[in-house]
């Protein structure tokens, strides 16, 4: 969470952030998709306008409002294909999960999603073993040099109409890993993401919420 | 103290073996170098344990006027994989290796190019080799099939190609082709911080992140000679139990996806998030990430932790002896288990196997035994073991290890409550230059082994992360002579992470 009226602007936070998520200037901004939630920042912020919360974990339509504060005002986009993929899909949604180079965290996360706690079926969610026969590609990973190839042609492979979800803070951004020669910046960098789930990795409620939010069944006022 | 010797590269072969044979040693891990810059060649070290725990490493420099060096493989099979990163990473030719083939880099990766070269800039990216070579032989033969799957799979799960060769659906070869989630973390952690490199210890592997984490931090302490406190050690072996036991319970779950046994997958699943649930009510994250750093812990385990701990895994290990003997009681998933996917003990034990696989074979490798470490004393942990190598014994090896598990975290817990509350970190301080240590964790797949070297300034100069999920190498041996249907639970009786090979 970030209170505004405790932030001095001293920078501290920014200095200690081992991801380059956060620039203080003229004001504070945070980059969820590159937070890896280590929580250095909070620790170090003198002033306490740095504390624990969800807010950082809630998945975004667009990289841009993924920046905390959001930049004010934020274009609805993605509300009416959201909207449009309700009407098509209605209650079922098949979704493929694709590692493009992860650390496997996120990857258990989805399947954390499975289990009879969370239990993602109960919103009509299922993993399906073809692209061919989803909806919604959940994509995991910076997208590594060894993984571009695959990546392409598991999203070419998918029909329309279809949607692409990145979960975690490496498949929004490519954080924590350098890019280069083996890791990349993340789906966003090949694919045209619907939904961002931030987080290092996000919990399952998250993951579920980011689904949801890319089919239209949750409508978010902000 | 780790005893050195220094060798010319042509001894390499005969002082290894030497080593092997007459002194019991098991390779342990083996790291190249690029010293050029420091008026020095390539360096490989081969770093050995004796039965007694202790390190030797075998050290030769390779003139960078002819990077070659007779492989070790051909007499300590373990180097195998070694000896073929070397050549890909560094461009330093095993000459004489039985599989030369690439490794980590894939067939359309230029030629001449090596990442782990200082003069390799690692924030570049390559353009593709437009003519690849292909690495797979495959079977060729009447009749003979090949299946290929992968690197996208079907479930959710990490990426690699298989390919089966066979007949019908009789398994000849499995040829695996791993490392498409190489991040290039090794590179990344050259001249990096040691905070920003533990950030990426923590992220190898989710699953394995706290024994990264540890192992990593271990290796730093050594270097600087900054050792963390009794409490801070105790932290961490309760929390590395604790990620043990999730790890465990969970791969005996899915074990239960591998033959369709739903009911069990449910079970063991729920088990599994109440394991994750108390992690991220302890310690803050379901995955332990954010929970050691070098000199000790930024998390304490206080009285009401401590309690809730020792309340909520005994009440799941009830749960999950129940669930066990169902399990044992289910003839129709039981007998699936039954000499599949075995893995020969010598095999086992000349390949380097670690870990479950190893000890489900008959080979007693358990870092917590033979090198205590974090807040074990000697003697605290036996290794389990079972001869039959099969998956059941595989699956055997983790109940009978989650139990000792439940155990240990009781008996870690007691002694925590007598140890009164310190700092939680030791401070590291700048490291000293020109040093190197391993720092090894027995994580739940088997030991990690952290290589850290300093450069002249004291900076991290080479990060090399052997994890146990080198037992890749191993799979296809078990895998041969099955059934392809049979390939699933093969390979979630082993449960490697790619993650943590691929790095």
């Amino acid at each position: 969470m970030f209170d505004r009226t405790r932030c001095d602007l001293n920078g501290a936070c920014a200095q200690v952030c081992p991801v380059g998520a956060i620039a203080v200037a003229a004001s504070f901004a945070l980059d969820r998709a590159r937070c890896i939630s280590c929580s250095r920042c909070i620790e170090v912020c003198p002033t306490g306008a740095l504390a624990q919360g969800l807010a950082f974990a809630v998945p975004e339509r667009t990289r841009r409002a993924l920046v905390e504060p959001p930049p004010a005002p934020l274009a609805a986009k993605g509300q009416e294909l959201a909207t449009r993929a309700r009407r098509v899909l209605g209650r079922s949604l098949h979704v493929r999960h694709l590692d493009a180079g992860s650390c496997n965290g996120c990857d258990w996360e989805i399947n954390a999603t499975t289990n009879a706690v969370h239990d993602i079926q109960r919103f009509g969610v299922d993993f399906v073993a073809s692209p061919r026969h989803a909806d919604v590609l959940l994509v995991t990973g910076t997208v590594t040099h060894n993984l571009e190839i695959a990546a392409r042609r598991t999203y070419d492979a998918m029909s329309e109409p279809r949607l692409v979800v990145a979960v975690g803070a490496c498949a929004s951004s490519g954080s924590p890993y350098p890019s280069g020669y083996a890791s990349g910046e993340g789906a966003a960098s090949i694919l045209p993401i619907d939904v961002f789930v931030p987080g290092c990795p996000p919990r399952p409620e998250a993951i579920i919420e980011g689904l949801l939010l890319a089919v239209g069944r949750i409508v978010r006022v902000r | 103290m780790i005893e050195t010797q220094s060798v010319a590269a042509d001894a390499l072969p005969d002082t290894c073996a030497a080593l092997v044979q007459e002194r019991r040693a098991r390779l342990v891990v083996m790291t190249g170098t690029d010293e050029r810059e420091r008026g020095r060649g390539f360096g490989l070290y081969y770093v050995f344990a004796l039965p007694s725990g202790a390190l030797v490493s075998i050290e030769a420099q390779i003139d960078p006027a002819r990077p070659e060096f007779p492989s070790v493989t051909r007499v300590v099979p373990a180097a195998h994989w070694y000896e073929r990163e070397v050549k890909d990473l560094l461009g330093i030719e095993p000459r004489g290796h039985p599989d030369p083939r690439r490794l980590v880099l894939h067939d359309d990766w230029p030629h001449g190019l090596h990442p782990l070269r200082k003069d390799f800039d690692g924030r570049r990216t390559v353009a593709r080799d437009p003519h690849p070579h292909g690495p797979i032989t495959g079977v060729r033969g009447d009749g003979v099939i090949e299946v290929p799957v992968g690197p996208i799979h079907a479930g959710i799960i990490e990426p690699g190609h298989f390919r089966f060769g066979g007949v019908g659906e009789l398994v000849f070869q499995l040829e695996a082709r791993l490392f498409y989630t190489h991040r290039g973390i090794e590179k990344a952690a050259e001249g990096a911080s040691v905070e920003r490199v533990l950030f990426l210890a923590e992220r190898i592997c989710g699953a394995c992140s706290l024994s990264n984490a540890v192992a990593y931090s271990q290796a730093i302490e050594a270097i600087a000679d900054r050792h963390p406190g009794r409490r801070t050690r105790l932290i961490r072996s309760v929390l590395l139990e604790l990620e043990r036991l999730y790890n465990h319970v969970g791969d005996i779950a899915n074990l239960c996806a591998g033959a369709a046994l739903q009911l069990a997958v449910y079970q063991g699943g729920v088990l599994k998030e109440r394991l994750q649930e108390l992690n991220a009510e302890v310690a803050g994250h379901r995955y332990l990430f954010g929970v050691a750093c070098p000199g000790g812990v930024r998390r304490d385990l206080d009285a009401a932790a401590q309690e809730c701990i020792r309340r909520e895994t005994g009440a799941i290990e009830s749960e999950f002896r129940s669930y066990v003997d169902a399990l044992l009681q289910t003839e129709s998933f039981m007998e699936r288990l039954v000499g599949t996917g075995v893995l020969e003990h010598d095999l086992a034990d000349e390949l380097g196997a670690v870990g479950v696989a190893a000890r489900a074979s008959g080979v007693a490798r358990d870092v917590r035994a033979s090198q205590p470490y974090a807040g074990l004393r000697p003697g605290m942990v036996t290794p389990v073991l079972r001869t039959e190598g099969d998956v059941r014994a595989r699956m055997l090896v983790r109940v009978d290890e989650a139990f000792a598990s439940f155990g240990l975290v009781n008996d870690l817990l007691r002694e925590l409550a007598e140890v009164a509350p310190t700092e939680l970190v030791t401070p590291i301080g700048p490291l000293p230059p020109d040093r190197w240590a391993l720092g090894m964790v027995e994580s739940p797949r088997g030991e990690n082994v952290h290589h850290v070297m300093t450069g002249a300034a004291g900076e991290i100069t080479r990060y090399r992360v052997r994890s146990a999920s080198y037992n890749w190498a191993l799979v296809p041996f078990a895998v041969a002579g099955n059934l392809l249907p049979d390939f699933p639970l093969i390979n979630k009786s082993f449960e490697l992470c790619y993650a943590c090979l691929d790095r």
